[in-house]
């Protein structure tokens, strides 16, 4: 139990009477950070959460969108961090079978998963590879099971993740906007538990996930069980058509004591229920086990006593789904947990039970809020001034950068994930169209319409500049959606950082929200979901801070389908248009001197350090929209990726790379300018001989994207971009691939910096992940 | 709409009867129904379609437990009878469970789950699923499983290839390890047809990325041969109901 002192005061103060002992339990789960949010609330209130197409419903654990024709998207992100450092198997897996519940009890089918992972530096951490393998297996077999495609995500290794592990998990439904579960009840209705026995596992498992990881507690690690997840979807989702659900909540972290007094709080009402109806794993278990089990696959269903609950039960028997009727709705606003006497569902009399909790749930389900001092870490200071000298210079003046180019494309972080995603069953559902190993994943809906999903962090940028290291994810999240010709309707955000109570921590906490909402509002995308991970602390210190953001996107040009023959349709004809020999490649958007947190300096160089790459909304405003524009006509663009990790050298190697081609570009043909401010001027800025070529090749500036154009398009392609007003430029072609094929990167005329062999490199760069983990 | 019935059978478990579902209906405009797996089959069903998933979880093996299903006796039935019957991946498992395909599928050679696309090879185009295919034709086509690798004894694989019963191999056959690169078998009668692969993943153009031309000829081809086998039955059924004609070669 972690009740503070001063919570355990304002406890009593609010019941005017000293707590039971199942109240503490019940309300050091509730009032566990991981639950309440209490020291993020405060801040988490300036991000967007309107917008046209949301759909806001009391009650809900996922956000929801409006994608046209009368269906919804729903979407949610969670994290599974603690568990999975310390039994990455079954962390990775019920932190995948949780978001899908949240997704589930908004009346949605879940459709897709992203995945993002994040562990130490395989070089010098031994647990590095084995909590990746682990926990690579623990959402395959999960997400295979249910039946739901992993259709995306990220990896990455960092020194700060030593011995640690970071899981996040985006999940995203769809539905028929009048299926949603509208959250209601009436005094009366019964309280029903569906799904796998409660048992012993995860027990405090909130409040494991709200302390430094000091102790492998693994009896607060929960146990998977897909089959049981993959029923219990069915069930719920054949119990929200035939109409018997009035409201609905996922067991997630502090199980039924959260359930139980939050669904009670959002719908204002009280709640009665009686801990020895719950079907348990096990005999003997206390009150206060069943109140803090946190054992999965369960959902608390809210339904009348009579047709409703009737309902339940024989889809509960078709499907072999456990449930108990644990409860009873009141008016009074009280969240009560009795034990021994009758089924509380039973009937009026309650006759020689024992009253083990009883309190008002808005009590319970409202922890109170901290306001936690912040102040700038000292590491800061300077950060951002440190930089390196050009790499050494080879004859003739031109450096040669090969060797540094093959290096960066077999860095673990910038390495093909097909050893990953190849485990993933990424097209069950048969909605996948743009597959793993793209941009963004692509899933057709039943309206005709496309929806675009990318995940991405960036922890090194983060913690050289925590602000503008999170509007950059973000910005990259969008970027990556664009390149599939999707706009940005709504977005995800997962906040991981170490310990609160450092000031250090919680001012870069504070810092990476801010500039969230501050980008959000500018280009007006709604933050519909997210969740706060805070004490993610190693052996030696807190990690990066690492936002993640998940950005939505919607194709909406889709046009007429007949089910599978025609190709009449622009978006589809893109998504599978494919880079050719002759394509003219063009980068979009200024690179600018910003190598901070590069992979180039971290990975290659082993500087920390540098100046931060900066979006400017106005740049980022102008490029998108003129890829954009690119991409909703038909037969101009190729290919369009987003420039990131590794700078615009891997951008252009790993769309070669990606296809068995070859290329020849100029980088002295790339716009350049000084900083952010210079490029959103529309100017290319100062003249491009400044910048050393290290620069040009791997600076990780925002808002570029590279197309690759055919022939004929060229003109039009330009033409478009001019109009646009983005900066852009020609810098070479896609080149032929197979034996002798090559990537060739010149600066200026003849001076060539790298020349890779193609199928060599892509032979390498396929087999990192694979070759790492089986110790080849 | 064609009036051919199609009952796709549902495991607990399952998780490619929806996909199977929207391929059939939605594209190739069968009757479909889906038949809950204690249930039987509905009487004028032409087609029996057991689709992939997690059966059971793949509790004691892929496919052991859900083989045990009440439906299943049915399934059996209408598989001496004639009717046609796929099996898809898990469906194939549950097939080759419960012995009305032989053999078995182990554990992949990469010891993992693989989900990739692959081309098959085409060796018997004489199914119902496979009569407007050719011998030789190339089916780009996915493969997602853990337990995919194909094996029968010395003996049983001799008889299969005799028999022309291997009806797909993959190109290339050392993908998970099957032993000859077995990809998909068919009964002595050739209607009933068990694949790892998962056809209703490769036969439209949006979710194909490399041609969807081939692999939607095995929906086509029971398009075409349902209502003739169902005139066929009739004809029997009138003659006072001929035998079953255990182990005769199909022309």
């Amino acid at each position: 139990m972690s009740l503070e002192q001063s919570e355990l005061d304002y406890l009593t103060s609010r019941l005017g009477r000293i707590p039971r002992p199942a109240e503490l339990h019940i309300v050091a789960a509730e009032w566990s950070e991981h639950c309440s949010y209490k020291s993020s609330k405060r801040h988490l209130r300036i991000l967007p959460t309107d917008g046209p197409l949301v759909i806001s419903e009391k009650g809900y654990d996922s956000g929801v969108l409006d994608v046209g024709g009368g269906y919804v998207v729903t979407a949610h992100i969670e994290s599974h961090n603690h568990p999975s450092a310390v039994e990455p198997y079954g962390g990775a897996a019920t932190g995948v079978g949780g978001v899908i519940r949240d997704i589930l009890s908004a009346g949605t089918r879940p459709i897709a998963i992203l995945d993002g992972l994040r562990f130490g530096n395989p070089r010098t951490d031994p647990k590095a590879l084995w909590l990746f393998k682990n926990a690579v297996s623990g959402i395959a077999d999960y997400g295979n099971c249910i039946g739901i495609p992993t259709v995306g995500g990220e990896l990455e290794f960092d020194d700060s993740y030593a011995g640690y592990a970071m899981v996040d998990v985006a999940a995203i439904g769809f539905g028929k906007r009048d299926r949603l579960v509208r959250n209601h009840a009436e005094p009366g209705d019964v309280v029903v538990l569906l799904g796998g026995p409660t048992g012993r596992d995860g027990i405090g498992g909130s409040q494991f996930a709200s302390d430094s990881l000091e102790t492998e507690d693994r009896s607060a690690v929960q146990i998977p069980d897909p089959f049981i997840e993959k029923l219990l979807i069915e069930a719920v989702l054949e119990a929200r058509s035939a109409g018997a659900i009035h409201a609905m909540k996922d067991l997630g972290g502090g199980g039924l004591s959260c359930a139980v007094s939050e669904t009670a709080d959002a719908l204002g009402v009280g709640i009665t229920i009686n801990a020895d109806a719950v079907h348990a794993r096990e005999g003997g278990m206390s009150v206060e086990e069943i109140m803090t089990s946190e054992s999965q696959e369960r959902m608390l269903v809210i339904t009348d006593g009579v047709r409703g609950l009737q309902t339940i039960r024989e889809i509960c028997s078709k499907f072999g789904v456990s449930h108990s009727v644990i409860g009873v709705v009141k008016r009074d606003g009280m969240m009560r947990v009795t034990s021994g006497g009758r089924r509380a569902g039973g009937g009026e009399e309650e006759e020689e039970e024992d009253v083990a909790a009883e309190m008002p749930a808005e009590v319970v389900a409202n922890a109170r809020l901290l306001d936690l001092p912040r102040q700038r870490p000292a590491y800061l200071d300077g950060i951002e001034g440190v930089s390196c000298a050009p790499h050494a210079q080879g004859g003739g003046g031109a450096a040669d950068y090969t060797d540094i180019l093959r290096r960066l494309m077999t860095s673990p972080n910038i390495a093909s994930r097909s050893w990953v995603y190849s485990q993933y069953d990424h097209e069950v559902g048969i909605r996948t169209v743009v597959r793993p190993g793209a941009d963004a994943s692509v899933l057709r809906l039943d309206n005709g319409r496309y929806l675009a999903v990318s995940m991405d962090g960036n922890p090194k940028h983060c913690y050289v500049n925590p602000r503008q290291g999170a509007i950059g994810c973000f910005e990259e999240a969008c970027r990556n959606v664009v390149c599939t010709g999707a706009a940005p309707i709504g977005m995800l955000d997962h906040l991981q950082f170490g310990d609160p109570t450092d000031p250090g921590v919680f001012w870069t906490f504070v810092e990476s929200v801010r500039g969230i909402s501050d980008f959000a509002r500018e280009m007006g995308i709604p933050c519909v979901g997210g969740k706060v991970s805070l004490y993610n602390e190693t052996p030696s210190g807190p990690i990066k801070p690492t936002p993640v953001i998940a950005v939505l996107g919607l194709v909406s040009d889709g046009g007429s389908r007949d089910g599978g023959g025609r190709a009449d349709d622009s978006a589809m004809q893109r998504m599978l248009a494919r880079p050719a020999d002759g394509d003219h490649i063009i980068v979009v958007g200024s690179t600018k001197d910003e190598m901070g947190g590069s992979e180039y300096y971290e990975y290659i160089r082993g500087v920390v350090g540098g100046r931060c790459p900066a979006v400017s909304a106005a740049e980022s405003r102008r490029n998108s929209g003129a890829i954009l524009d690119i991409t909703r006509r038909a037969g101009l663009s190729h290919m369009v990726h987003d420039c990131s990790k590794g700078g615009l050298a891997a951008a252009v190697s790993e769309m070669c790379l990606g296809a068995g081609l070859g290329c020849d570009v100029d980088v002295a043909r790339v716009p350049r300018a000084h900083d952010a401010g210079a490029a959103a001027d529309g100017t290319a800025g100062a003249p491009a001989r400044e910048m050393p070529d290290d620069v040009t090749l791997f600076s990780e500036s925002h808002s570029r994207y590279v197309v690759l154009v055919p022939d004929e398009s060229l003109q039009e392609v330009e033409d478009l971009l001019a109009r646009s007003g983005a900066v852009h430029a020609r810098i070479g072609r896609v080149t032929r691939g197979g034996p002798g094929g090559r990537i060739i990167l010149r600066s200026g005329g003849d001076r060539t910096v790298a020349d890779l062999s193609v199928d060599k490199t892509r032979g390498e760069w396929s087999g990192v992940l694979g070759g790492m983990v089986h110790g080849a | 709409m064609r009036l051919v019935k199609v009952g796709i059978v549902v495991f607990p478990g399952s998780n490619c009867d929806r996909d199977m579902h929207h391929v059939l209906r939605d594209v190739f405009g069968f009757d479909v129904q889906y038949v809950w797996h204690t249930k039987t089959v509905p009487a004028g069903t032409d087609a029996v379609v057991l689709p992939g998933g997690f059966s059971y979880g793949d509790r004691l093996r892929a496919g052991a437990i859900a083989a045990h299903s009440p439906v299943m006796s049915d399934v059996r039935r209408l598989a001496s009878e004639g009717t046609p019957v796929l099996g898809v991946c898990n469906g194939f498992q549950i097939l080759t469970e419960c012995g009305i395909l032989p053999g078995a599928l182990l554990v992949n050679e990469s010891l993992g789950f693989m989900c990739q696309w692959t081309d098959l090879v085409v060796e018997n185009a004489s199914t119902p699923f496979t009569s407007m295919l050719y011998v030789g034709q190339r089916v780009p086509i996915p493969i997602a499983n853990g337990e995919g690798r194909y094996y029968a004894d010395e003996d049983t694989v001799r008889d299969l290839q005799r028999g022309g019963r291997v009806v797909f191999r993959y190109a290339d056959g050392s993908v998970n390890g099957s032993v000859g690169g077995i990809a998909g078998i068919c009964s002595d009668d050739g209607n009933v047809v068990g694949m790892m692969p998962h056809p209703e993943r490769a036969a439209e153009y949006e979710t194909n990325p490399v041609d969807c031309g081939p692999a939607r000829m095995i929906f086509e081809s029971l398009a075409g041969y349902a209502p003739v086998q169902r005139q066929r039955q009739r004809q029997i059924s009138h003659a006072g109901r001929v035998g079953g004609g255990e182990g005769e070669a199909r022309p």
